[in-house]
């Protein structure tokens, strides 16, 4: 994935009038966000009484999500930070409204309002720094500190994303932990490259049995192993809730052990000469042997 | 932009205390029908801040609603929920502005967008 568009340019920039438009025109596009966008719903987990609910669509670009929460029955808003996007979520006519925004900066609402919030394909971008005031760190903990402050208690945020390493979804995972989050990551399809998908699921309160992370078939393992671990379960569930720090294999700039069997196994396939491993693979060197 | 997310919104500027509500501006309002569902509105009643809903809505040309907090009993007239209805649902801000109660800053809207990106300093 060379093509990762968070790595070529802002999103207000990316997400220009000529993106936008191919976005929405292309039919692939469009059935995989609906697709993604009614799994988050489901994990939303929102009470079954044909009650609509309030929900934030973070990163509502076209409103492709949006259509989505509308055709289950419920009211939305949106927001994101290109025009471009919103504009053809207007042309679409979306029944949400759509605010233009920059969630890095924090969310401007009300607290406990919201019934829930989902974001599709969108909370990767705050792990750039598109610009010199910018500091992730400092972006991920403002987004996530004001969407805890916004939801109601029990409510539930459901992000899709795609990290770009393990590192980066330990990041954003931290951050919405500090934040208060109860949750963690459900990996649908772990082992199709294709299908692979991964979704953060969020509990905002106190932890109950309603903020245990939800899956369809259940593995416990931690996210260091989920690329390793074998097994045909379709579906994965990382939680991290009172994991103690020490236990997190990854540090900030460290290299996991399971990180480093991969790269070596593809190294090794593409015809390179690579040591074999061992229990010393990986393994920090004492700073004298 | 309807006065639902009106209702939700608060300016997020740098030391902004109390952001809410965000005053308003016409300078258009539009109309849209959508349908009428008892249900929400009951179930937003308790989280919507009365005040700002009925003197957003009197900006907005429709004075119809209480100033005070109405009881909750008041969810069982149809007559009020239609009105709640139409205020919170059916009126759109398609042009003007949302203004910081604080420090006056406008945000503008444009075709029914409220642009609420801060500028550096105001992060
Ligand atoms: C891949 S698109 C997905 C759009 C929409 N959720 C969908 O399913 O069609 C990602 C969107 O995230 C938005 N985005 C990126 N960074 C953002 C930020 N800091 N604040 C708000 N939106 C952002 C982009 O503008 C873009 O519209």
């Amino acid at each position: 994935m060379s093509s990762r568009p968070e790595l070529q340019a802002p999103p207000e920039i990316f997400y220009d009038d000529v993106e936008a438009r191919k976005y929405t025109s292309s039919s692939r596009i469009v059935g995989i966000q609906a697709e993604l966008s009614e799994r988050a719903l489901e994990l939303l987990a929102l009470p079954n009484d044909g009650i609509p609910r309030l929900l934030l669509d973070i990163g509502c670009g076209s409103g492709l999500s949006g259509e989505t929460i509308s055709e289950n029955g419920h009211q939305w808003f949106g927001i994101d930070i290109s025009r471009s996007m919103l504009d053809v979520a207007l042309e679409r006519e979306t029944d949400g409204d759509l605010i233009l925004g920059d969630m890095g900066q924090g969310l401007g609402l009300r607290p406990g309002v919201m019934d829930g919030a989902i974001s599709i394909s969108a909370v990767q971008w705050l792990c750039n720094a598109d610009k010199s005031c910018h500091e992730p760190r400092l972006r991920l903990k403002a987004f996530f500190g004001s969407l805890y402050r916004c939801l109601g208690r029990g409510a539930r945020a459901v992000f899709q994303l795609y990290p770009e390493n393990n590192a980066q979804r330990e990041l954003i995972l931290s951050f919405a932990m500090r934040a208060g989050f109860a949750g963690g990551v459900v990996i649908d399809f772990p082992h199709s490259s294709k299908k692979r998908k991964e979704y953060l699921v969020l509990t905002c309160g106190p932890p109950s049995t309603s903020t245990m992370t939800p899956s369809a078939k259940v593995e416990d393992s931690n996210s260091c192993s989920d690329d390793e671990s074998s097994g045909d379960e379709e579906n994965q569930t990382v939680s991290y809730r009172n994991r103690p720090r020490k236990r997190q294999k990854i540090t900030k700039k460290g290299k996991t052990r399971s990180w480093v069997l991969k790269k070596k196994e593809k190294m090794r396939s593409k015809g390179n000469v690579v040591p074999p491993d061992s229990k010393y693979t990986a393994r920090k060197r004492k700073s004298r042997f | 932009m309807r006065l639902l997310t009106h209702n939700m919104l608060s300016s997020n500027i740098k030391g902004v205390i109390n952001g809410f509500p965000l005053r308003i501006e016409a300078d258009n309002v539009v109309v849209k029908q959508v349908d009428f569902n008892p249900d929400f509105l009951k179930n937003m009643f308790s989280k919507i801040d009365w005040k700002a809903l009925a003197e957003a809505s009197k900006i907005m040309g429709y004075p119809e609603l209480p100033d005070e907090t109405p009881d909750h009993s008041i969810l069982d007239s149809d007559d009020f929920l239609q009105k709640f209805h139409h205020a919170l649902l059916e009126l759109h801000l398609e042009e003007g502005a949302l203004v910081c109660p604080e420090t006056g800053r406008r945000f503008p809207v444009n075709k029914g967008i409220p642009n609420m990106l801060l500028h550096e300093d105001e992060v």
